[in-house]
């Protein structure tokens, strides 16, 4: 008979739309923004810079060393490095960024910054509600916006923290252990010089 | 499937006049290619396309490539007099080698399943002789392809049924892919300028950032 | 400055050709522009139709709306930057679009990718395949005028696709996954046992979309006989992907070459009698069938390991002077890529060869004779996307 297509069409839909009120899986809109999915880990958005020990400024894991800012495919990351020079983790004396500026306008979210970062000081975040009046100074994100703590980090990427946390403890233990090896090298050196009697 | 020696050999026994050479390619993808004189390329496309061992009826890839004037070192022994005696010693000469624009076409086999065989046809220069034979009437495929290289690179493909710009619009003048391309200088405000796109900022409004 | 040619030669090709149709010649022939802004041109793309009455006369296709000029970037900056370019290129299926470009770069430089991310990227190209087929039943469905019920549907499914995506590799679309040399990142926990769960629930929507629609008359009368396209026609305008499949040619790059471990996993290739609309739309099915049949598969075979090459570097990586076409079976049909090395970390030449482009070649020989609301769903069935198109 012609129209059999349809109806079976028809009772398809008409499943679907009294299914709706039934099931789950067939009511699958959430009702933004006062509902909100919950977020994925390995989510991503935007770049932000990791600091250790709350401090933004002696804390930055940054060190000015340029390679994001080479690899960006856009070429939105806008460094310029300070002259003086801070001590990182492992106590080691190490440039810093004076100006650190990313304009999210342009940038594509690829992650190659963070992929690249031999530091672990740039990382992925996931906030997205970035929209402001100004087309240009609003979406120019400088170094004390994009400095979080890593509280933050952990608390977004938990896996990916551990992992960087893990690294960085074990790049400073190893700093210590060679630091105490060679005071403890230096200390017979000192007796055994005659003559400097006190 | 043969060779490109082997099929070298054989359109030059079939094709009367066919002026061909072997490009070789070192790179591990062992891509070798012919490089086609264009008064002979139709013919050799379609000695290619009918030919029962080799069916090639499927042009996967055409595409224009632009080659600026280089020089190339080559090294010549010369006869030279070296300390009282003639000695034959090696010298590094660099030959200026003139630039030119070139077609490469990727042919496939859909009735045989094998290929790549990759041809290639290169014009006299960049500038006035940049006239190419199109393999439009042997190959539908590359009605476009062919289109999209005039577009972009300048060259014009003789016998092409509709040869007009594809991607830009009509009235564009230059071809943009050229290496020497320059661009219009209509610069808009940038906030993370680079490289020589902070050239161009410079020369319209002081920079932002303070060192 | 840049070089001057000679003019080129004059257009042989006029809109409204005088006194060319016969019959046309008192009435009314109109030139009508399906202009870059229309629902149903699937991007900025345009056709100027010469039409008499509702029957086609003439059609010549216009895009260039969205040109980024990807080749010339590409040739600016290196390779790993590259990658997440090509993510926009076809934007639907991003994750074979990297495997394409990953596969020519390690052709070119000689580098082996591990088996277990062999396995992953057969894994992310068949969902992808998958939410494509899916996409385009659902948009082809939508431009003859079931507004939004299937499309509708059809999302539902895709965004449980999408997902998988954005907890593998952290984007939903622009995902920018492979390396050359392997994979980006390895498999979270729980991804499989989550993927299985899609992949089990896939035939059941499969099942309801064909209830749905494959049997619908309207669906029957609107696409069987249209745009029909003759084998020979086909191969010669270098036409692939379902498109060629649906007239018959049994050529599917996964079967020819045999790139990734494809020639490991069994799954057939569906072929079409007619080679027009409805053929094409069916295809498609049937080919979702087919990918499920592999993800079921490589899901229970994935073997533990490593996933990047390690001979491969990711910052100043410079291959060997010389050239390669590397190609795959994206969804839409022969993605290839055409690179030129010079030793340097850009390329010297970078092509993209796009299958949507070359596909819309025989757009004007199908629509010839048909009426206008046809030429709408022949160009639903080419399945198009701009951002390959005119990159």
């Amino acid at each position: 008979m012609l129209g059999t297509g349809i109806i079976k069409g028809m009772a398809e839909t008409a499943r679907n739309f009294l299914g709706s009120y039934t099931s789950e899986e067939r009511l699958p809109t959430v009702q933004y923004p006062e509902e909100k999915l919950p977020a994925k880990e390995n989510a991503r958005s935007f770049p932000f810079l990791v600091y250790d020990r709350n401090d933004p400024e002696l804390g930055l894991r940054c060190v000015a060393c340029l390679i994001c800012e080479k690899e960006c495919p856009p070429q939105c990351i806008y460094i310029v490095k300070d002259t003086t020079k801070k001590p990182d983790h492992t106590g080691k004396l190490q440039a810093h960024p004076k100006t650190f500026d990313i304009d999210i306008s342009v940038c594509m979210s690829c992650q190659i910054c963070a992929e690249v970062c031999p530091f672990d000081a740039i990382k992925m975040d996931i906030e997205y509600a970035f929209s402001t009046g100004d087309r240009f100074e609003g979406l120019l994100l400088h170094k004390e916006q994009l400095a979080k703590p890593n509280d933050h980090y952990q608390k977004i990427h938990p896996t990916e923290a551990a992992e960087a946390d893990a690294r960085l403890a074990e790049e400073k233990a190893k700093a210590e252990a060679k630091a105490k090896a060679a005071a403890a090298a230096e200390k017979p050196a000192e007796m055994a010089v005659p003559g400097s009697v006190r | 499937m043969e060779t490109l020696e082997q099929i070298k050999s054989r359109i030059e026994a079939a094709v009367p006049g066919a002026r061909l050479e072997v490009i070789p390619n070192d790179s591990p993808a062992k891509q070798a290619s012919l490089l086609v004189d264009p008064t002979c390329a139709l013919d050799v496309a379609r000695f290619l396309r009918d030919d029962p061992q080799l069916q090639l009826d499927y042009a996967s890839n055409v595409t224009g490539v632009d080659w600026l004037d280089t020089a190339v070192k080559e090294k010549v022994k010369v006869k030279k007099v070296v300390d009282g005696a003639e000695k034959e010693v090696e010298e590094t000469v660099e030959k200026k080698r003139p630039g030119y624009l070139e077609a490469v076409y990727h042919l496939y086999s859909i009735a045989l399943k094998h290929g790549p065989v990759v041809l290639r046809q290169r014009t006299e220069n960049r500038t006035d002789k940049t006239h190419l034979a199109s393999l439009t009437p042997v190959y539908r495929g590359a009605e476009f392809q062919e289109r999209e290289a005039y577009d972009l690179y300048g060259l014009i493909f003789d016998g092409h049924p509709d040869l007009r710009r594809i991607l830009m619009w009509d009235g564009f003048k230059d071809f943009p892919m050229r290496k020497d391309y320059v661009e219009p200088d209509d610069y808009e405000y940038e906030p993370t300028p680079h490289d020589d796109v902070l050239e161009k900022a410079t020369r319209h409004y002081a920079p932002e950032v303070k060192i | 400055m840049s070089a001057t040619t000679e003019s080129p030669p004059s257009r042989n090709y006029e809109i409204l050709p005088k006194a060319d149709f016969n019959g046309a010649l008192d009435g009314d022939v109109l030139e009508v522009s399906m202009g870059p802004q229309h629902p149903s041109t699937h991007g900025v793309f345009r056709m100027d139709v010469v039409l008499d009455g509702e029957t086609v006369l003439k059609l010549k296709p216009v895009f260039g709306y969205l040109h980024r000029n990807h080749e010339q970037i590409a040739e600016r900056t290196s390779y790993l930057a590259s990658m997440p370019y090509t993510d926009r290129l076809d934007y639907f299926c991003s994750l074979t679009n990297n495997w394409a470009y990953a596969l020519t770069v390690e052709k070119l430089a000689g580098l082996q990718p591990p088996e277990r991310a062999e396995y992953i990227r057969i894994i992310t190209a068949e969902l992808t395949r998958l939410q494509n087929h899916t996409c385009l039943a659902g948009f082809l469905l939508m431009d003859m005028g079931a507004l939004g019920t299937p499309l509708m549907y059809a999302f539902r499914e895709r965004e449980k696709i999408l997902d998988l995506f954005e907890s593998l590799t952290g984007a939903r679309m622009m995902c920018n996954y492979m390396r050359f040399g392997g994979c980006r990142v390895d498999l979270p926990e729980g991804w499989l046992e989550q993927a299985k769960k899609v992949v089990e629930s896939y035939p059941g929507f499969l099942d309801e979309f064909e209830n749905l629609l494959s049997s619908n008359e309207i669906v029957m009368a609107r696409t069987q006989g249209v745009g029909r396209l003759s084998k020979d026609l086909a191969i010669n305008a270098s036409i692939t992907g379902p498109m060629l499949r649906a007239c018959g040619v049994n050529y599917d790059i996964r079967k020819v070459d045999k790139y990734g471990i494809y020639d490991r996993f069994d799954f057939r290739v569906p072929l079409g009698d007619h080679g027009d609309c409805y053929d094409r739309y069916m295809i498609r099915i049937l080919e979702m069938r087919e990918s499920l049949k592999i993800l079921n598969q490589a899901l229970k075979d994935i073997p533990a390991g490593p996933i990047m090459d390690p001979k491969a570097k990711l910052r100043a990586f410079k291959p060997k002077p010389g050239e390669v076409y590397g190609r795959i079976e994206a969804p839409k049909g022969e993605l290839g890529f055409y690179l030129i090395s010079d030793g340097s970390a850009s390329p010297y030449r970078y092509r993209v060869r796009p299958p949507s482009l070359i596909n819309l070649t025989i757009l004007e020989d199908m629509c010839l004779g048909q009426s206008v609301a046809d030429v709408v769903v022949i160009l639903g069935s080419v399945d198009i996307v701009l951002g390959e198109v005119d990159r």
